[in-house]
C-alpha cells in the first residue's frame, strides 16, 4: 500500500481537518502551510512557516503542552517531518492528549521540483510514529478512510498521528503572510488578547 | 576550580528558583552533566513540564510554540548543541520570538577533550551571526543577574539570548 497515492490534497486535507476554527494549527513549510492557509484564509489560529524546516512538530508540541485546554493540530509534509523525525519520539514520551499530527505525504519534495522523498522509496512514517510510542496512528489512502481519521485527529484522548497519502497534485495557490513576526503577533492576539 | 564536573552546587539550586520565580514552567533539555541539578529539579517539580529532546533544535521550536500559547520556557544544552540549532534560530530572529537558552560551555577554559574545542569556540560567533545575543557568566555570583538579564531581554524585548555558563564556572571534565 506504500505506493498508493491517488487522493488529491486539495480535497483530502479540508475533508480530514474539517472545521478548523476551534483548532490551533502549526504548519510545516511549503505545501502544508499552503493547504491550511487556503483552508482558513490565512487565519489567526494558524502559524505557518516558510523555513525552519523540521520544526513544525516540535513547535506544535510546545504549544500543546502550554495549552492543554486547546486542541493543537500539526500539519506537516513527509519531507518536513523527515528532517526531524526524532521529534516523533519526543511526542511519544510526552503524549499530550490534545496534540494531533497530520502528515500530508506526497512522497516528494514538491517545493524544490518534486524530487522523490524517502517515503516514496519505502519508508513508512506511520510505522515510525508507532515505534515512537505515539498511542494512536492511522494511514489514509482512500476516501472512505477519511471520516474515521478525522474523528481521531479531532477527538482522540491521546496523541495521534495520521499519515495522509496524497498524489503529487500541487497544493492550492494562496496568498499568505510569510512574515513570521506578524503571524506570531496575530496568533497571540487572537488566543491571548496580547502581543 | 576544584568543583567536580556536574556536581550539585548552590548556584544551580538558586538558578532553578530564579527561573521558577520568573514563571518559567517548561524546561526543554538534552541531558548534560553541567545542567544536572536544573534538570533533576525540573523533573521533581510537579508544576514544571520537563521535556528531554532528541536534538537541541527541537527545543528551539518548542520554546517558540510555548510562547504562542502564552507560556515561558527555557532550553538547556551543552555548547555542542548550539551547532544543531543554527537553522532553527531563524525562527527566533524572523519571528521575534523570545528565547532563553542556557549553554554549558565545553571546549574552552581547561578543556581536555579535543573533540569539544571546535564547536565550543564557534558558539558565540554562531549565536551572534543568527541575530541572537550572548551573555557570559564566569563566576557563581554572575549567574543569577545574567540569567535575569536574559529573561528580561527575551520576554520584554522579544530577543533570543544564549547565556553561556562558562567552563571557568562549570569546571573542566577530566579525561
Amino acid at each position: 500500500m506504500n505506493d498508493v497515492r491517488f487522493l488529491d490534497r486539495k480535497q483530502a486535507v479540508p475533508a480530514i481537518v474539517g472545521d478548523p476554527s476551534d483548532l490551533l494549527i502549526v504548519c510545516g513549510l511549503a505545501g502544508a502551510s499552503k493547504d491550511i492557509a487556503h483552508l482558513t484564509n490565512d487565519g489567526d489560529n494558524i502559524f505557518t512557516m516558510a523555513g525552519a524546516m523540521g520544526g513544525a512538530t516540535a513547535m506544535g508540541l510546545g504549544l500543546a503542552l502550554s495549552r492543554p485546554d486547546k486542541r493543537v493540530l500539526v500539519v506537516t509534509g513527509d519531507g518536513e517531518l523527515l528532517m526531524n523525525v526524532g521529534t516523533l519520539a519526543t511526542v511519544g514520551i510526552m503524549k499530550p492528549a490534545n496534540l494531533s499530527i497530520l502528515c500530508v505525504d506526497n512522497g516528494h519534495y514538491g517545493e524544490t521540483g518534486y524530487q522523490e522523498s524517502h517515503t516514496q522509496r519505502g519508508v513508512n512514517l506511520e510505522v515510525i510514529a508507532q515505534g515512537s510510542a505515539i498511542p494512536v496512528t492511522r494511514t489514509v489512502t482512500t476516501e472512505d478512510q477519511i471520516a474515521e481519521a478525522a474523528q481521531v485527529l479531532r477527538n482522540s484522548n491521546a496523541s495521534s498521528f495520521v499519515l495522509l497519502r496524497v498524489s503529487t497534485e500541487p497544493p492550492p495557490a494562496v496568498k499568505r503572510s510569510m512574515d513570521a513576526s506578524e503571524r506570531k503577533t496575530a496568533f497571540r492576539r487572537a488566543l491571548l488578547g496580547t502581543r | 576550580m576544584t568543583t567536580e564536573y556536574g556536581a550539585a552546587v548552590p548556584w544551580q539550586e538558586d538558578l532553578f528558583t530564579l527561573l521558577r520565580e520568573n514563571d518559567v514552567n517548561l524546561f526543554c533539555y538534552v541531558p548534560d552533566g553541567g545542567h544536572k541539578t536544573l534538570i533533576n529539579r525540573s523533573i521533581e517539580d510537579p508544576e514544571v513540564i520537563s521535556v528531554p529532546l532528541t536534538t537541541e533544535e527541537e527545543g528551539v521550536a518548542m520554546c517558540a510554540g510555548a510562547h504562542l500559547g502564552g507560556k515561558k520556557a527555557v532550553l538547556l544544552m551543552q555548547s555542542s548543541g548550539v551547532g544543531n540549532c543554527v537553522n532553527m534560530f531563524a525562527l527566533i530572529k524572523g519571528g521575534q520570538f523570545p528565547l532563553v537558552t542556557l549553554v554549558t560551555m565545553r571546549g574552552e577554559f581547561g578543556e581536555m577533550n579535543p573533540w569539544q574545542v571546535p564547536m565550543g569556540t564557534a558558539v558565540q560567533p554562531v549565536v551572534e551571526a543568527m541575530g541572537m545575543h550572548c551573555l557570559r557568566a564566569e563566576s557563581p555570583e554572575e549567574v543569577g543577574p545574567t540569567v535575569q538579564a536574559a529573561l528580561n531581554m527575551a520576554y520584554k524585548s522579544n530577543q533570543g539570548v544564549a547565556v553561556l555558563l562558562t567552563q571557568k564556572l562549570i569546571g573542566a571534565k577530566a579525561f
